[in-house]
């Protein structure tokens, strides 16, 4: 059982609270320096998938789980850096110079798209969000002269300062500095003020507004550093197939990108990471279980979507807080063992306030 | 001297005059109460002066630390850094944070840093961080939350999350305070708890306090000055006592002997 004496306002602030994150995060910092090391270049790859989706998770995590506004064309903000991308890398642009151009770009239609939000919400931001999605998927599809169409377009590796990442472990350490970058980043945000300029808009808008919060900035401001991370995603997505198409950034990836938040535990960083792994390896345990399925099940068309539809479904029900929630019941189990409660995180139904459409 | 001062406000809700000519001064320092049954339009007023509404005519001015300056042509999200706080009727807490995060955006005016310094928690923003605690920590201490600091506002009991809105009013650091009904919804003794803050909050921080309230015995306690309203409109101004025994008054909360004797007259 652990107990945590609180003698200094730092230990509030700094990001590690306390000797154990400081170990447990070293710790897996080191296996994912070692990792190439450590696993097949197979599953490395994977785990480059895993970083790639959880930047642009971090991004519509901030924007969903910390705004409180959804959006359910995302995948149009990584189709926009993924194409900026593919575009300037195969010009002979440099990766830096070209991935600052796909985060640019995309902050910059996320900045557009953030301004219906100023005026929409809930359930109508999500549909001018999604046409939002079609627009782009169907522009990359027709503007041919850039984006080559359903033909799709390959790209080159990425060199930086002359530094040739032809390799899949250096593409991967790659991922790995931007990954932690943008982790950090977002948990400086989280714990200053204007992170909670953004929880404030998310729990209680009029309140904020009264706080002195000015709704419009902090909205559209989400928006883009949401959408300026997808593109980061984006942009390391295209390096990481090296040829992409606009079937890749369709509404699918958006539901994808929304249901790894969800299943991963909306409201928290760690969910984000979790319901990546979660996106990357649902498909291979799939995959692998067909082996054992009776051939009716296992070659049944559509089995994916039917497994992501029941988990969804039963996280829904019995883990709303995701699968970071279930965690935070393991931990919270283990340190206060043996007097942890069953009802401990049971929440309480509040009849204070009415359930407003949100 | 003159803080707030509201001029002939009127405002219409389609074919509803919610409030019709209201004027009033508050006086720096002193306790001023809205009083008056339901739908007088006592929150219209204060939804007014915090600028969530805009009166369809009248004018608000403030004695800020600018000088005095019409509070109308203010946006809404300004009002906070000119120094007015307030609270709500049913509670606008921000409910999945903890009490010390909900302070924390309370000091959201008080910010010295900006998105950049932010993302990289820079040495500004780390000490900005400690300052922004210590004076949530002040308010904290002012109104013995000690015990909720790292409470998550949903599990809270209604009473708790009363203060807890005054305190994030007060981390605003404001020179007017509006209270939307403190009172509603407390028990015996924590509205008398909720008498000597107010109390203190004027004397000791020395803040003006303008709220509405329907519990007498609190507003009797505290205020210095009372506004009647009734149907938008002022019915009486003056100390507590002098409103509780104005005529017009009291024919609003209780009809008046015409009203009664016609009734009795129906009955027989």
């Amino acid at each position: 059982m652990r107990f945590i004496f609180k003698t200094n306002y730092a230990q509030d602030i700094n990001l590690a609270k306390h000797g154990g994150h400081v170990f447990w995060y070293s710790a897996l910092m080191l296996l994912l320096v070692l990792a190439p090391w450590l696993i097949a270049e197979y599953w490395l790859a994977q785990l480059t998938f895993v970083m790639i989706y959880a930047i642009a998770g971090l991004g519509l995590m901030l924007l969903a789980g910390y705004t409180g506004l959804f959006s359910l064309g995302h995948a149009a903000f990584l189709g926009v850096g993924a194409y900026t991308q593919a575009v300037l890398t195969n010009a002979g642009i440099p990766f830096p110079v070209a991935l600052a151009c796909a985060a640019g770009l995309s902050a910059a239609v996320g900045l557009v798209v953030g301004l219906p939000a100023l005026r929409v919400k809930g359930i109508y931001l999500g549909i001018a969000t999604l046409s939002f999605g079609f627009i782009v998927e169907e522009v990359l599809a027709r503007w041919e002269s850039v984006t080559g169409g359903n033909a799709g377009i390959h790209i080159k590796k990425p060199v930086i300062f002359g530094w040739n990442l032809n390799t899949g472990e250096s593409f991967y350490f790659l991922c790995l500095v931007i990954t932690v970058l943008a982790t950090l980043g977002i948990l400086n945000l989280l714990r200053s003020p204007t992170g909670r300029a953004f929880v404030a808009i998310r729990d209680s808008e009029i309140s904020a507004q009264s706080m002195g919060i000015r709704l419009a900035y902090y909205k559209t401001l989400s928006f883009a550093l949401s959408a300026a991370l997808a593109g980061i995603a984006g942009a390391l997505y295209a390096h990481q197939l090296q040829f992409i198409s606009p079937d890749q950034f369709n509404i699918l990836q958006s539901v994808d990108l929304l249901l790894m938040i969800v299943i991963g535990g909306l409201g928290s960083v760690h969910g984000v990471f979790l319901g990546a792994i979660f996106l990357i390896t649902m498909p291979q345990a799939i995959a692998i279980s067909k082996d054992f399925l009776p051939a009716a099940i296992g070659q049944a068309p559509g089995l994916q979507g039917l497994v992501y539809g029941v988990v969804l479904v039963i996280f829904v029900l019995f883990e709303p807080m995701g699968l970071y929630g279930r965690w935070l019941k393991i931990r919270t189990y283990l340190q206060m063992f043996p007097f942890y409660r069953k009802g401990m995180f049971k929440r309480q139904k509040s009849f204070q306030k009415s359930d407003r459409l949100k | 001297m003159m803080l707030l001062s509201a001029q002939n406000l009127s405002v219409r809700f389609g074919g509803v005059l919610a409030v019709n000519n209201v004027s009033f001064d508050v006086q720096q320092g002193e306790v001023f109460t809205l009083i008056g049954p339901n739908g007088a339009g006592k929150t219209t007023v204060f939804n007014l002066i915090s600028r969530i509404y805009t009166p369809t005519t009248g004018q608000i001015e403030f004695n800020g630390p600018q000088g005095v300056l019409k509070l109308t042509d203010q946006p809404p999200q300004n009002v906070a850094g000119l120094g007015i706080a307030r609270t709500f009727q049913n509670i606008e807490l921000f409910e999945h944070a903890t009490v010390l995060h909900n302070l924390l955006i309370g000091r959201h005016t008080h910010r010295q840093t900006g998105l950049w310094q932010d993302l990289f928690f820079t040495r500004t923003a780390r000490e900005a961080e400690y300052l922004a605690r210590e004076k949530a920590e002040e308010v904290i201490e002012f109104l013995d939350l000690q015990h909720y600091r790292d409470a998550m506002v949903a599990g809270l009991p209604y009473g708790v999350r009363k203060v807890v809105e005054m305190a994030r009013a007060l981390c605003t650091e404001p020179k007017l305070l509006l209270l939307d009904e403190p009172s509603s919804g407390l028990n015996v003794e924590e509205t008398e708890d909720m008498a000597f803050w107010i109390q203190d909050i004027k004397n000791e921080l020395g803040i003006t306090v303008l709220m509405v309230e329907h519990d007498m015995t609190l507003v009797s306690k505290v205020s210095d000055r009372v506004l009647a309203m009734n149907q938008g409109e002022v019915l009486a101004m003056g100390t507590p006592r002098e409103v509780q025994n104005d005529p017009g008054v009291i024919e609003a909360y209780l009809g008046s002997v015409d009203d009664v004797s016609s009734l009795r007259r129906q009955a027989a």
